[in-house]
């Protein structure tokens, strides 16, 4: 076979991940887990998608899965964004895994900026797309003070960036990426998720693995373990509101909510981020 | 050392020295004031300080004068355990009354050290403070570090310290590097003093402010040491700054102490050809 001629062989779509990624991937992800909140570097790989959009979260859920595992993708808390869609297609071709969008079916879900409302149980993965795993970058830019911030659990940069916050602004106006203390040890970056999410990451019976392809970073909640956003003693934490807004779709307010093209009249219409737990609500077939 | 002195001591610095290159007997015989250099010259080694012996009790303030060169800085680096030294000890007695060995603890431990017993305010504002965030947040730092978690709290130390340390109440939520230099050391000072240390550093405290700021910061100094009872080492190269604040002396030149006393009278009398000559170029 001639050169031009290996190079026009077309590419094989089942073999996203050879086994030895594989591998390396999960003693990344064990030691994730074993240490909670510690971010542990992998050889982030070339992905079918580029990075920054989704490749770290890709390559965990391709790690973890089988034939036999039910997928679930979302993106914004939407299982038909474009994203969502092409990297279901494409955990599904590789792996031979069924998709679904309910979450109570899925063994994994795959996640860019929501945890689902509700549904999430013992023995169920959550693996979350991040785009920027240290929390402490916006505090700190050299990489080894970072690393001895986190050895020695050095985290009152954070507290004067909290403190500055509130003063200069009233309010801690941080909102996806809130910092959260994790077991008592590690502060890690709840990234991509906004704050509305992070109790939800508090003591929960499902794990949730972040995945950072761009930096090269896995990190891990183990089930049951304490997540405490870092607040004030005198400064409760606060989720976002929007004060008297109901779902168009299924009535909720009690659900993370989005803004969707107004009508005419210039009323903000509402309605859930998270399309499935919506459409169950309100008693629609997901497509 | 004066055996009348009933205060213990809170700062013991024994025998510190630190050498760049071997160090035998031939090598501290061929440096040192005698020999007019610090710089071995048949060996090469550099002995930055050698044999620097002092005590500081709290509420005193010892001064640490030479010229540029002389080893002052090197001292003040081993003493805030930025540099390990290459021979002899520093011992800090804590604020809980236990003693602390800094020339044997690891970085860390001399990190939760500086947070909690020991200050240092330094010549430059941007060396101890971040100039980016507010008068208060630089004073949040220390305190955050010492596990403070209430904002409240927080708020009320970070005033109090500003009204001791004399900056007006409403600059304490602007940046500090909107503010003038005599401030940024006030603002300094108040952080310094933030966890109540038994021990502070203060390193050519007043060197490039003018003279009337200068004069203004230097009282402060003075009745800060003298409130808290703190046990102050002063690092100058100016007889004004060491006859304002210290009561004690030592007097360095080429790596090593050359005369050591109480300020009034080394002023007034000073014995050491070198100590004479610095007495008489600040006079002059």
């Amino acid at each position: 076979m001639s050169l031009i001629e290996s190079l026009l062989e077309p590419e094989q779509d089942d073999l996203i991940m050879d086994a030895g990624a594989t591998r390396e991937i999960r003693r990344a992800i064990l030691t994730a887990i074993a240490v909670p909140g510690y971010q542990v570097p992998f050889g982030s790989r070339e992905m079918p998608v580029a990075r920054g959009w989704g490749s770290g979260g890709l390559q965990v859920t391709m790690a973890l899965i089988g034939s036999d595992d039910v997928v679930k993708v979302i993106d914004q808390g939407d299982d038909e964004g474009v994203n969502a869609v092409n990297l279901r297609r494409l955990i599904t071709r590789a792996s031979g895994a069924v998709e679904t969008t309910e979450v109570s079916e899925a063994t994994i879900v795959q996640t860019r900026h929501r945890v689902p409302e509700g549904g999430l149980e013992v023995g169920q993965i959550l693996v979350l797309q991040v785009p920027e795993p240290e929390p402490l970058r916006g505090v700190e830019r050299d990489v080894r003070e970072l690393e001895r911030m986190h050895a020695e659990a050095d985290y009152s940069r954070m507290w004067v960036s909290l403190y500055e916050d509130r003063v200069r602004n009233g309010v801690i106006t941080r909102t996806t990426g809130y910092p959260c203390m994790v077991g008592g040890r590690y502060v890690i970056s709840t990234t991509p998720i906004p704050r509305w999410d992070v109790p939800l990451l508090h003591r929960s019976p499902f794990l949730s693995i972040f995945g950072a392809g761009r930096a090269k970073r896995i990190y891990a909640i183990p089930p049951d373990t304490d997540v405490e956003p870092m607040t004030f003693e005198d400064v409760p934490f606060e989720v976002e509101e929007n004060r008297g807004a109901v779902c168009r779709r299924c009535g909720s307010d009690r659900s993370f909510l989005v803004a969707t093209p107004s009508s005419t009249d210039g009323v903000d219409l509402w309605a859930c981020s998270d399309t499935s737990w919506c459409n169950r609500r309100s008693g629609i077939d997901s497509p | 050392m004066n055996q009348i002195d009933v205060e213990p001591e809170v700062l013991e610095v024994s025998a510190l020295g630190r050498a760049y290159g071997p160090v035998d007997d031939g090598v501290i015989a061929r440096t040192g004031p005698l020999a007019g250099t610090s710089k071995c010259a048949t060996t090469g080694t550099v002995l930055a300080a050698w044999d620097v012996s002092f005590a500081v009790a709290a509420g005193e303030a010892l001064g640490v004068i030479g010229e540029s060169g002389s080893g002052k800085s090197t001292v003040m680096r081993c003493i805030a355990g930025d540099v390990v030294p290459s021979a002899g000890t520093v011992t800090l007695r804590r604020s809980d009354g236990s003693f602390a060995t800094i020339t044997e603890m690891s970085p860390a431990e001399v990190r939760g050290l500086r947070v909690h017993d020991l200050a240092i305010v330094h010549q430059n504002p941007a060396d101890g403070l971040d100039l980016r965030i507010t008068a208060g947040g630089n004073i949040a730092d220390p305190l955050t570090a010492a596990g403070w978690r209430n904002f409240g709290s927080i708020r009320e130390r970070a005033g109090e310290l500003l009204r001791r340390t004399e900056v007006p109440l409403e600059r304490m939520d602007d940046p500090v590097g909107a503010f003038s230099g005599g401030m940024r050391q006030r603002v300094q000072l108040a952080r310094a003093l933030a966890n109540n240390p038994s021990v502070v550093l203060l390193d050519e405290p007043t060197t490039g402010l003018d003279a009337s700021v200068a004069a203004g910061v230097l009282d402060l100094i003075r009745s800060l040491l003298e409130e808290f009872s703190i046990a102050a080492v002063v690092v100058s190269h100016d007889f004004s700054v060491i006859e304002m604040l210290t009561q004690r002396c030592v007097v360095m030149q080429h790596g090593r102490v050359v005369e050591h006393g109480l300020t009034d009278q080394l002023l007034e009398d000073p014995i050491h050809p070198y100590s004479q000559r610095l007495v008489g170029a600040a006079r002059s």
